[in-house]
């Protein structure tokens, strides 16, 4: 299961491609033959149960183009019975 | 955007800031301006002062500020905005009044102004942002570029034998007693985003205790005027710029420190 999730506002985006060169998973790459609205090529999750939620692209992200989600911390006992 | 269901299980831990509106900004891919409101922005959401802030607005790239953040903003003439700073803070000295200004807004029409500013200790919190070159004007060289470089009125790169050397800002403003808190960072890579946003927040925190001026120098690119990819210019910057422009803190008043402490 991933450990984190992004939500990626496609029309923000400006296809620098800042997020791509920082994302520890390398799970981000700029989309092939196809455009926003802005008529750059938008970043996209290439595998996203790779992700960890590190927020590391929102971070770097020069237009806000990322909304992140990370999943909580099971308690030990739960996630032992799990 | 289309809908997206979240897992309960899932946390939000970066989203949206209030201080920012939802308009697109103009700034080239890759130009980390874009990096540097919404740092201004996150800090501003986590003070809780949105309601009570003005911005200033500069002359330069980011001269049209006033459109992406979510709070009333202020547009001064080229160079001029810590004098209106000063203006809007001595009426209201309850509100938390910043400026926005570049490098050839701060370092070379507005020198003075900044100078003077920070030296009647005037409440206000200064971001500058030093890319070394004027990028609204067209790449041409400015007070910060460093030497060697090359611009469009430098073609065979600064000879500061005729232009002269590149100014220190962040050292120059730390000589000055009115100022309590003037840090220099770069937003060049991951780790030093987040400092940068720390200094930017402890340089509202100082104007919020009433210790002084505050001003933080944000070391940025500008990959269009420097003729690079936006991740080509983040790499150039950290082996060429951090070297004339050491990062760190220049001036920090023990009060402010006593703030930082506190602040952990």
């Amino acid at each position: 299961m991933a450990k984190g999730m992004v939500i990626i506002d496609e029309d923000r985006c400006k296809g620098c491609g800042l997020c791509v060169s920082v994302c520890p998973v390398h799970i981000l790459r700029l989309a092939e033959g196809r455009f926003n609205a802005k008529g750059y090529r938008p970043v996209e999750v290439t595998d996203p149960e790779a992700c960890t939620g590190c927020a590391m692209c929102a971070t770097i992200c020069p237009d806000v183009v990322f909304t992140v989600y990370r999943r909580r911390r099971q308690p030990r006992q739960a996630a032992a019975t799990a | 955007m289309a809908t997206v269901e979240i897992p309960e299980d899932m946390e939000l831990v970066y989203k949206y800031p209030e201080s920012l509106t939802e308009r697109h900004t103009h700034y080239c891919p890759g130009c980390t301006h874009g990096i540097i409101h919404r740092l201004i922005a996150e800090v501003i959401d986590e003070l809780g002062v949105r309601e009570r802030t003005i911005g200033i607005a500069p002359v330069g790239c980011s001269v049209l500020a006033y459109y992406y953040f979510n709070m009333d903003f202020a547009e001064a003439a080229h160079g001029r905005a810590p004098a209106m700073a000063t203006g809007i803070k001595r009426v209201s000295p309850g509100k938390v009044v910043f400026t926005y200004q570049g490098d050839g807004d701060l370092a070379a029409i507005g020198t003075a102004e900044i100078i003077h500013a920070a030296n009647r200790g005037e409440l206000i919190t200064t971001i500058f942002v030093n890319n070394a070159i004027y990028g609204m004007t067209g790449g041409q060289m400015a007070p910060t570029t460093l030497p060697g470089q090359v611009t469009t009125s430098s073609p065979m790169g600064r000879d500061v034998e005729t232009a002269g050397w590149p100014i220190r800002m962040a050292e120059l403003i730390a000589t000055l007693p009115g100022a309590a808190y003037v840090t220099r960072q770069a937003v060049f890579d991951v780790p030093g985003i987040r400092r940068t946003k720390k200094a930017i927040k402890l340089a509202f925190q100082t104007q919020l205790a009433g210790l002084g001026f505050s001003m933080v120098e944000v070391l940025s690119t500008c990959n269009t005027n420097w003729h690079m990819g936006p991740v080509e210019a983040l790499e150039w910057a950290k082996q060429h710029m951090v070297d004339y422009y050491p990062l760190g803190d220049t001036k920090v008043i023990d009060e402010v420190k006593a703030l930082a402490k506190g602040r952990k």
